[in-house]
């Protein structure tokens, strides 16, 4: 008798998980032969140009379009009543968030525009130049209002109401109180505080936003080649607001030049431009220049943080009490909403340690500024940086070494199941083992050794931990609950060809991160063929499962667990005819590199190919009323708890001139924990490029605004992100925690890189410069800012 | 950002380019390595109704150096002033400046003439230019005229060239016997425009000719110029700080002197990311520096 099939995917012959195997699209798209949105062309096609506000709040008096309608080239004219007669609002709140208000937004400015950049008239021509010549004939008369730019100040009686009626400009409050915080504090031998600043960044993504919409009235189709991290919620989103049958709309995103969070929201510039194909009954197209990416894709974080630590004279850590104040745009975006960020800085900051007391309070104010919402790691740089700002800050004052206080205060690695003061569940984390493979990656000793030779010398270099736990791969708890139309869920189609090789299509997309890779390992090794037998489709929402697709490091995780489900129903399927073709029994066989073999014996006893062509084409050989079932698909929701939480730890070694304020970088150490490890390579990479947008949070990227609500620094010569010549090497090491809730174990890995890196280089200054007395509490840690905390200037 | 509409023009000789002008005037732009200009048009904060590309125009190519003097044409670009030997030789300092500007990409395109013409306040060959007194050559349907460095930077962007006229080439004296340069600057990434910069060229050793033949090892530092970039609206002289230099050795005092007399010198402006006072304190720390590696020879 024949032992029972393996249980798990894990237990295969010739795995490719766990293996760092190249990425299967790496040749296409280094011959050019990608095809991302901004690549598309389609006959007769126009495009749309955007008129933006110059004034963060204005009110629209007039708008005269006749001679921008006879410029040449120009097809259409359309301004925010024209579009609003297409395509209905939206509202950017979720019921389970209590109180939650904002008003409803327009593709295009009505009445008010309220940011400088929000889009106000479409101007379509045959060449984009054309639009953009006739967008200087459009005469738009505004009445400036005043504009509200400070958060500080936009809850104060004396500060104008963006939208009247709201009342007020207060878009979300929150807290979160737990154990004896008052108590806590009184009784504590320690306190230490401060108040930090994170300004506004965004996600500069390579590729910009990009939609090419095309509406077929024949069949009231539309057809979007969109630049979407969620094809199947902007299907909704189209069908839902431009009034047409969800069935009829069809979002294609092949190939995608970045995204990060960015190209997940809902924006009025494709709306509009779905709106006007419809209007037209033409492809209308339209590419973000990089002057409108900064003005009107969503720019994250801002926040004002007054956080403070209770700690006992021993370094126990206490508790904790935390304010966070932030800034989003006049209008919480759709459907995500603008208040996430802050809901994740309040149940982060002191994540990683076992604490009874626990403080929280938010703020979310609206204000004349570009809209805010979710970017890369939401929330979680913000509260890790204040977390171990706080956690160094004391250890120092006790003199303590940064290891040991962390050591000692560390929801212990055997304490779990654990539950935190804020409400989050962890099943597994791994902070101590993390810690501990950390303190030997990086020589901790030995550049401990180092930074005080230098010191000698009047060389100030210093090394900054930064601790994170991570939200990830969430199920519909974070939107499904709070009514957004955002599946929680993934799914995966397979079709054996008849030559053997497989066709797959998953709902999970591809932004660069790897998900073709991943998912054609898991096939292979659960199907037993070579990865090169798997043919990935993904970013079609006409073509693929219906699902969530990626956001919230959920790609590896649930689309992991839905292939290899899809990948066993298929070979299961395969067996049995195989089984009948060689009348034997379908558990006695097995797929091993593309052959039909003995379970037992390993004996090749029939190709793949050749179940493909008997299958198809040969069913009269088969059994009466044997029907070849060889299309599966499966679809897998998370298991378990809400979030499959991750952590790791990073380390910083910076050196500081502190003549000039410059700090150089010198190395960058990431130990992450993201449950089983599908492609170290690709896990790598999430966290290299994660850690370099980290790097510009804490030393080069802030969007600024002027008294007026002007962007100043809206281009990429003065938007500073890290180029290559800023960043060190980066350096990762991986613990293995798999998540027991589902087969695999994955869990995510997308947002590492930059939930701690910003904590941590900020430590590392702030411990390079200690010697001198100085302290740095806002980000970027620009020269200015270290040369003034040093009191050089 | 679609560049407006614009005719093009793409001559071979300078007389053709003189002519286009003339007929042109200031409705025409002319365009090198287009590194500043074609982004400032595709803004449309430039939109120039013609557009003369002189990258055809062989004769305003190449570097010479002829009877103690460095000729660069306008059309020779950054990289190629970076791997030059004869440059090298005859006006270190330029390519002590060439790798901080901008990046390798920049630099194939970019021209000399371009940076000079275009004048941005915190480009690097304006203040080098400054430092060794160059002769900017302008010529016109009018005629041919010469400007020295310190007369052709007027303002940021603003030049001495009149709209009919063409930078061709730069005169530049060889660096003498016993002359150093020195080239520092602070910018928030690299390849970005100087937050800060200076450039310097003097003499190192003692004095008279006879000091010179001894080679005494107390050496003192004589015809100091010291230009700073990224602080005002154009290349600005430290003649104060050089003049506290001057026929002095290098200790702390000197060196403190002379950072004292920055403020003198200019009161920097602010730009988007740093302060006048920032600027100020920067000055002297690259001052110090530049002055450091001068003196100890490290320089040249």
């Amino acid at each position: 008798m024949s032992e029972k099939p393996p249980l798990s995917v894990l237990d295969r012959p010739n795995s490719y998980i766990g293996r760092s195997v190249p990425r299967p699209n790496a040749r296409r798209l280094l011959a050019g032969r990608g095809q991302y949105p901004t690549d598309m062309v389609l006959p007769r096609m126009v495009h749309v140009a955007f008129a933006r506000s110059p004034f963060a709040h204005a009110r629209i008096r007039s708008i005269d379009t006749e001679a921008a309608r006879a410029a040449p080239g120009v097809v259409a004219v359309a301004t925010g009543a024209d579009i609003a007669r297409l395509c209905k609002p939206w509202v950017g709140t979720l019921d389970h968030f209590a109180g939650m208000k904002s008003p409803p937004q327009y593709p295009l400015a009505m009445e008010k525009a309220t940011w400088q950049g929000e889009p106000v008239v479409a101007v379509v021509a045959e060449s984009r130049a054309e639009a953009e010549d006739a967008l200087e004939l459009l005469d738009i008369d505004y009445e400036e209002l005043t504009p509200v730019t400070d958060p500080e100040t936009a809850l104060d009686p004396a500060t104008p109401v963006i939208h009247e009626d709201l009342g007020d400009n207060l878009c979300f409050s929150s807290r979160v109180d737990a154990g004896d915080v008052d108590a806590a504090f009184a009784d504590a031998d320690l306190v230490v505080e401060e108040e930090f600043h994170f300004p506004r960044h965004t996600g500069v993504t390579l590729e910009p936003r990009v939609i090419t919409a095309d509406y077929d009235p024949s069949e009231e189709r539309l057809t979007a080649y969109h630049g979407s991290q969620t094809p199947y919620q902007m299907q909704d989103v189209y069908a839902r607001h431009l009034g047409l049958a969800e069935e009829n709309v069809r979002v294609l995103c092949k190939d995608l030049g970045g995204a990060f969070g960015i190209k997940l929201h809902v924006h009025g510039e494709e709306m509009t431009t779905c709106a006007l194909s419809m209007m037209l009954g033409r492809p209308v197209k339209w590419v973000a220049d990089r002057l409108e990416s900064f003005v009107s894709d969503i720019h994250a974080r801002d926040h004002r943080v007054r956080a403070r630590m209770a700690v006992t004279a021993e370094g126990r850590i206490v508790g904790f009490d935390v304010d966070d104040l932030t800034g989003v745009g006049p209008y919480s975006v759709f459907p995500r909403t603008s208040a996430v960020e802050g809901n994740q800085v309040i149940k982060l900051v002191g994540a990683p340690y076992a604490i009874e007391h626990y403080r929280a309070a938010l703020k979310v104010v609206l204000q004349n500024k570009n809209v805010m919402s979710q970017y890369r790691a939401v929330g979680h740089p913000i509260a890790f940086a204040v977390t171990e700002s706080l956690v160094d800050k004391a250890a120092a004052e006790l003199d303590m070494d940064p290891v040991a206080i962390r050591r000692a205060n560390y929801v212990p690695d055997d304490a779990y199941p654990y539950k935190t003061a804020s409400g989050m569940a962890y099943e597994q984390l791994s902070l101590q083992q993390s810690l501990d493979r950390l303190v030997e990656f990086i020589d901790y000793e030995g550049l401990r050794r180092e930074q005080a030779q230098l010191r000698e010398k009047g060389v100030y270099r210093g090394i900054g931990l930064g601790t994170f736990v991570e939200i990830t791969a969430p199920g519909a708890a974070f939107y499904g609950v709070g009514g957004a139309r955002i599946s929680a869920q993934d799914g995966c189609s397979m079709k054996l060809e008849p030559s053997g090789r497989v066709q797959l299509a998953i709902s999970i997309n591809e932004l660069g991160q790897g998900t073709e890779t991943i998912v054609a390992q898991v096939a292979a090794t659960e199907l037993g063929v070579s990865m090169e037998d798997i043919r990935v489709t993904t970013g079609d929402t006409g073509s693929t499962p219906y699902g969530g697709a990626a956001w919230a490091s959920r790609a590896a995780a649930i689309g992991s667990e839905a292939t290899v489900r899809a990948a066993r129903a298929l070979r299961e399927n395969i067996l049995e005819v195989a089984g009948a073709v060689l009348q034997e029994a379908p558990a006695d066989l097995d797929i091993r590199d593309g052959q039909i073999v003995g379970r037992e014996s390993g004996e090749e006893r029939l190709s793949v190919a050749e179940v493909g062509r008997v299958g198809y084409f040969r069913p009269d050989t088969l059994p009466p009323d044997f029907h070849p079932q060889l299309s599966v698909v499966r679809h897998y929701a998370p298991q378990g708890l809400p979030f499959a939480f991750t952590n790791g730890i990073h380390a910083s070694y910076v050196e500081v001139d502190v003549e000039t304020g410059g700090v150089t970088l010198l190395k960058h150490w990431v130990v992450e924990d993201c449950g089983r490890v599908l492609n170290p390579k690709l896990v790598e990479e999430q966290a290299r490029g994660g850690v370099a947008q980290g790097i510009g949070m804490a030393l080069f990227e802030e969007c600024l605004y002027s008294e007026e609500g002007q962007l100043t620094n809206a281009s990429l010569a003065d938007y500073l992100v890290p180029l290559s010549s800023e960043l060190p090497d980066i350096h990762v090491t991986h613990v293995e925690t798999p998540t027991q809730y589902s087969e695999i174990g994955a869990k995510g890995a997308g947002e590492a890189g930059t939930a701690a890196s910003p904590g941590a280089i900020m430590n590392a200054v702030n411990d390079a410069l200690r010697p001198l007395g100085a302290r740095v509490s806002a980000m970027p840690m620009t020269p200015e800012r270290i040369l003034t905390a040093l009191g050089r200037i | 950002m679609k560049a407006a509409r614009f005719d093009y023009i793409r001559p071979r000789t300078v007389q053709e380019v003189l002519d286009h002008l003339a007929e042109h005037g200031d409705e025409a732009k002319v365009i090198a390595g287009g590194q500043s200009l074609v982004p400032t048009m595709n803004v449309r904060l430039a939109a120039p109704a013609v557009l003369i590309d002189i990258n055809h125009v062989e004769e305003l190519s190449g570097i010479e150096a002829d009877k103690g003097t460095l000729r660069i044409g306008a059309l020779t670009r950054h990289a190629e002033i970076a791997a030059s030997e004869t440059v090298a030789a005859h006006a270190p300092l330029l390519s002590m400046a060439a790798p901080w500007i901008a990046h390798e990409a920049i630099r194939n395109r970019g021209t000399f003439g371009g940076s000079l013409a275009t004048a941005d306040p915190a480009s690097e060959w304006p203040a080098c230019a400054t430092v060794l007194d160059a002769t900017i050559h302008l010529v016109s349907a009018r005629g041919t005229r010469q400007v020295a460095a310190g007369d052709f930077f007027q303002g940021v962007y603003e030049t001495a060239i009149e709209p009919d006229e063409l930078l061709t080439h730069v005169e530049i004296p060889a660096i003498g016997e016993g002359y150093r340069a020195g080239f520092s600057e602070f910018a928030r990434r690299k390849g970005d425009y100087a937050s800060v910069g200076v450039a310097v060229q003097g003499r190192v050793g003692a004095s008279g000719a006879i000091g010179r033949l001894l080679k005494r090892g107390e050496g003192r530092l004589h015809d100091l110029r010291i230009a700073f970039f990224g602080v005002a609206a154009r290349p600005m002289l430290a003649t104060a700080a050089a003049a506290a230099l001057e026929e002095q050795p290098l200790d702390e005092s000197t060196l403190k002197a002379a950072q004292e007399a920055l403020p003198t010198d200019f009161t920097p402006m602010e730009d988007l990311y740093m302060s006048s006072a920032a600027k100020a304190h920067l000055a002297r720390v690259l001052l110090g520096r530049v002055m450091t590696t001068l003196y100890h020879g490290e320089g040249r």
